[in-house]
């Protein structure tokens, strides 16, 4: 009887070790609107344009992940484009990511289209995989404290573009003290 | 007999999340992992000689004029 009250002692033990796993597993998710976006200089990430990583502190920041073989990626850099040259004046800095595995590939891609904002690869994906972007391209607006303001993911052409125009218009006309 | 039991269900379970049935990171290539699936010759269509095989072979095997290029069903007559 004792034997079996252990046994069932130990499983139980078991089992709520493993609940507690789980719920361990469970709560590392992807970053969310209000988290706190992880710092660019993750270790491998390296400026296409070669020298050093984009100052963001303080800044409206619109981090996008790309890669070379994802079409949407390819269509959204004339729009991130634009939107650098309309408000990177006003504190906007437009950082692209890219997540291929290849080297030779992001940086072709990058000389093929010329973009003229920050262009970065993150070569031993340790970033993506700390913001686990849930589809590719996927942009987030970072405001100037640093947390997620928006979330977009894919590219769906002038929507798109007018969705993030409208939302870095709001938070460029936050100041640090006002921002929620 | 319960104790069997009960040792049997504990091996079970770890043979189920072991084999990785119990892990969701197993079992989804993340997004940023797909470079392979977004590959050409990964596209069912990549040939058009054996699509255009493929259909033809469907079509005649559904009875259905026109195939996939028309609408209607498989009864044969439309």
């Amino acid at each position: 009887m004792s034997s079996l009250l252990k046994t069932l002692n130990s499983a139980r033990t078991f089992a709520l070790a493993l609940t507690f796993a789980f719920v361990v597993v469970a709560a590392r998710g992807e970053i969310k609107v209000g988290d706190a976006f992880p710092l660019l200089n993750a270790p491998g990430m390296t400026n296409l344009a070669g020298g050093d990583l984009p100052a963001v502190a303080g800044k409206v920041v619109l981090v996008d992940f790309w890669a070379s073989w994802c079409a949407p990626c390819k269509a959204s850099f004339p729009a991130m484009g634009r939107l650098h040259q309309a408000f990177s004046a006003q504190g906007l800095v437009v950082v692209a990511i890219s997540v291929d595995d290849k080297p030779a590939a992001a940086t072709a891609f990058w000389k093929r289209l010329a973009p003229p904002f920050a262009t970065l690869h993150d070569r031993d994906r340790s970033l993506v995989e700390q913001v686990i972007v849930p589809a590719m391209p996927t942009s987030y607006l970072v405001g100037r404290d640093g947390r997620v303001r928006f979330i977009h993911r894919g590219f769906r052409g002038e929507a798109t573009e007018r969705e993030l125009r409208e939302q870095v218009q709001i938070l460029l006309t936050e100041t640090l003290t006002s921002t929620p | 007999m319960k104790k069997r039991f009960t040792a049997l269900a504990l091996i079970s379970l770890v043979g189920l999340l072991g084999s990785g049935c119990g892990s969701t990171n197993l079992v989804r290539v993340k997004p940023w992992e797909r470079a392979t699936l977004s590959d050409y010759s990964m596209r069912p269509d990549r040939d058009p000689l054996y699509t255009s095989m493929s259909e033809h072979i469907y079509f005649s095997r559904e009875t259905a004029t026109g195939g996939r290029g028309v609408g209607g069903s498989g009864c044969g007559c439309n």
